[in-house]
């Protein structure tokens, strides 16, 4: 009896398969917003008729998303917290970064409302009632894009988050959707992007409280990582997806996804 | 709870050619890990079973407690080793379905070689006298074992495949869960939970844990039929 | 194989303590070619132990052992054990003796002859294809026989091998170890059965708590025994014969 023998030849086998056939391929490091809202889906089956190039996405959070690229693990980055893409870009690791796109961040909290601060169109007054109420709130807390965006609302409400911060505030060190069900679960506040909460399914009594402040903007980047720097970069091939993305074309493509009639994303390539 | 029923029964009707897709994936990269730490982990447990060498209690001790490896470890070190910036990056192999190969096969080397150092060593103290008299080296005692054993060892063998086929920590991080080309099923769960599509991972849940039982039951089958018929 | 024989095999002042115990005490002897040697001895005597330092299987605390042609690494042995408890490998009965030629070097080709021979000499042709850990314990025992008879040996050491045995698969050992005393293989066998012990052998070699206390024919250990120890075991024995 070769069972254990057949066992190992089976799985040999499968192992002998090729790694998938060769193909043109990138890696994109992005965030979770654009990938868990369903963007990516939509858009790279249209960037791989047109070009031939397979986009493979890691989702991350952007500051993961950046430190991937840091170590030349990815292509091109599209993240969106300006001020840690600048900081990339000044290191060296950057080609040249191009605006891509916008939506706005929304501030979610249960029904109820217990720091009533819902219909209220100011972000900064709504975030020092939460606090003055200790009503839950659930912060990424994973240097995401909406995380560095978090962190900078507080700052500009005069409210020193690290120091002030009690136990209302919860910390999770999750993606956006992991953070969503937090605070489903808790019914607590929740900074979140536009996107992932419109494609979000668990959304128990949650519900916007708090959107329109123009502080809630959301940019959108994508740029090059820098082959100088980064040797294994796919130059040619990350930089037409860079053209592509921001050309008429990609703009228009990203214009046109929508879930349920509603537009995710506006292009604002210059 | 029926919701998740039903959005797994739907998944399986549908036979939706992407979970297919996924299911494959899932069983290549894990029976593909399995199969190496097998080739590594076997005779490595039979080594250390029948061998004699300092520092032999230790080695057990730490093959044991490696058993708990946290796969978010290993996932971290074995991404540091094929990031470009690592020392293996030249293969570039990170967020490929070689990278999770290599990082279940670490993940559950320790528990293979455990094991079945384990069940060779007890098989070792009854055999250990006639293979001896007979003139046996260790080479082939180790050898005898092995093929003699070979029921438990298929039993160590799953569950070094029912670890790599259940984590998602390794996997995650150095495929990098790309949709068709790193995606499995545990990757698939944790995106689904993360979408807050609860039924839908709940789904895959139970399609997972159906494809694991069944590869178990095969397997405790073949080795009751066999060891029926072999004592 | 080499005309020069292992025998005699010589002991001198072996000991051999385990675990702050003495179990084989400044044993001297000689095992000659020929005579069928019964070792006999109460349980913990130090039967088995001493079989075993004879066979290689246990290293002597102190004394030396000494095969007149000394065994080498990679040679194959020319003696050969068999067990109270007989191990079977996983896989036929005819996989089991092959297994022992194969340890032994002998060539794939010759193989099958020899393990058809060795089954036939116990009475398990009929078996062969049968998985050796369903056989029966007297079944498993013959066959144990029979992958000893394979290999040929000059000299076969027999620990207790029908202690667990009942009287029909007794008999059917017994006859297979006369077989190899008249093929010319040199039995050393421990039991504390003294009728198999006038039935098989020789002379006999009489243990007690780790001393050769007699060795003497076996008519003569029977009738008049030298030793008070001897005696009183004799004695105490005879009611379960």
């Amino acid at each position: 009896m070769d069972l254990i023998r057949r066992f190992l030849l089976l799985a040999a086998l499968l192992a002998a398969l090729p790694a998938l056939a060769q193909e043109k391929f990138i890696v994109v490091a992005s965030t979770t917003s654009t990938e868990q809202s369903g963007l990516f889906g939509y858009l790279l089956p249209i960037f791989q008729k047109k070009t031939g190039i397979h986009v493979r996405v890691v989702a991350l959070g952007t500051g993961q998303a950046l430190d991937l690229a840091r170590r030349g693990d990815a292509d091109v980055v599209f993240v969106h917290a300006r001020s840690a893409e600048d900081k990339f870009l000044a290191e060296g690791h950057g080609v040249r970064r191009f605006d891509v796109m916008y939506n706005d961040f929304v501030l979610v909290g249960p029904r109820a409302d217990p720091a009533k601060v819902s219909g209220g169109g100011d972000i900064l007054d709504a975030l020092k009632k939460i606090k003055a109420a200790g009503a839950p709130f659930v912060s990424r807390g994973d240097k995401s894009g909406t995380h560095i965006a978090e962190l900078d609302l507080w700052k500009l409400a005069g409210i020193d988050i690290a120091a002030e911060k009690g136990p209302w505030y919860r910390d999770t060190g999750q993606g956006m959707g992991p953070a969503l069900n937090t605070a489903a679960a808790m019914n607590a506040y929740i900074l979140a992007d536009r996107g992932t909460w419109i494609s979000f399914k668990n959304r128990g009594e949650l519900a916007i409280v708090v959107e329109g402040d123009k502080r809630l903007f959301n940019q959108y980047g994508v740029m090059l990582v820098n082959p100088a720097k980064h040797s294994s970069v796919k130059k040619d091939l990350g930089q037409a997806f860079v053209d592509w993305i921001i050309s008429s074309e990609g703009q228009k493509t990203i214009a046109e996804y929508k879930i349920g009639g509603e537009q995710l994303f506006f292009p604002n390539a210059k | 709870m029926s919701e998740a029923l039903s959005a797994a029964l739907a998944l399986l009707i549908g036979l939706d050619s992407k979970l297919v897709e996924i299911v494959l994936l899932s069983l290549r990269v894990s029976l593909s890990a399995v199969a190496i730490a097998a080739l590594v982990g076997l005779p490595l447990g039979a080594a250390i079973a029948v061998g004699r060498f300092p520092g032999r209690q230790t080695v057990i001790v730490l093959l044991n407690a490696l058993m708990g490896l946290p796969p978010v470890v290993v996932g971290l070190l074995v991404y540091l080793l094929l990031s470009r910036a690592g020392p293996l990056g030249a293969l570039g192999i990170l967020f490929t379905p070689s990278a999770m190969v290599v990082a279940q096969a670490i993940l559950i080397l320790p528990i293979i070689a455990a094991l079945s150092r384990q069940a060779i060593e007890d098989a070792w103290r009854e055999y250990e006298e006639q293979l001896c008299s007979l003139g046996a080296g260790r080479v082939n005692a180790a050898l005898t074992l092995l093929w003699d054993t070979r029921f438990s060892l298929l039993t160590t063998i799953l569950a070094g495949f029912g670890r790599a086929a259940a984590e998602v920590g390794a996997v995650m991080i150095v495929g990098g869960n790309i949709d068709g080309v790193t995606r499995v099923m545990t990757t698939t769960i944790a995106l689904e939970t993360s979408k807050g599509d609860l039924p839908l991972a709940l789904g895959l849940g139970m399609i997972l844990i159906a494809i694991v039982i069944a590869v178990n039951a095969a397997a405790y089958l073949t080795k009751e039929l066999a060891q029926r018929r072999y004592g | 194989m080499s005309k020069a024989s292992i025998l005699p095999l010589r002991l001198a002042e072996v000991s051999f303590a385990a675990g702050g115990r003495t179990i084989i005490d400044r044993v001297s002897l000689e095992i000659e070619t020929g005579l069928s040697t019964i070792i006999l001895g109460a349980n913990g005597a130090g039967k088995s132990v001493l079989m075993r330092l004879m066979h290689g299987l246990l290293e002597p605390s102190s004394g030396r052992i000494d095969w007149n042609a000394p065994e080498r690494p990679g040679v194959p042995r020319k003696q050969a054990m068999v067990f109270q408890r007989p191990v079977m490998l996983r896989r036929s009965a005819y996989g089991n003796v092959a297994y022992a030629l194969k340890i032994a070097g002998i060539p794939e080709p010759r193989r099958a002859a020899l393990v058809r021979e060795a089954l036939e000499s116990v009475g398990l042709s009929h078996l062969a294809r049968r998985s050796a850990r369903v056989l029966s314990g007297g079944e498993q025992q013959r066959l144990a026989l029979a992958r000893a008879w394979a290999l040929h040996p000059e000299v076969l050491f027999l620990d207790e091998p029908t202690a667990s045995l009942d009287p029909s698969a007794t008999r059917e050992i017994e006859s297979v170890i006369k077989a190899f005393d008249a093929a010319g293989t040199k039995v050393v066998m421990a039991t504390h059965n003294l009728g198999q012990a006038r039935r098989l052998g020789d002379e006999i070699l009489f243990l007690d708590q780790g001393r050769v206390v007699e060795r003497s024919p076996v008519e003569d250990f029977f009738s008049k025994p030298q030793s008070a120890q001897a005696a009183a075991f004799i004695k105490g024995q005879l009611p379960w014969i």
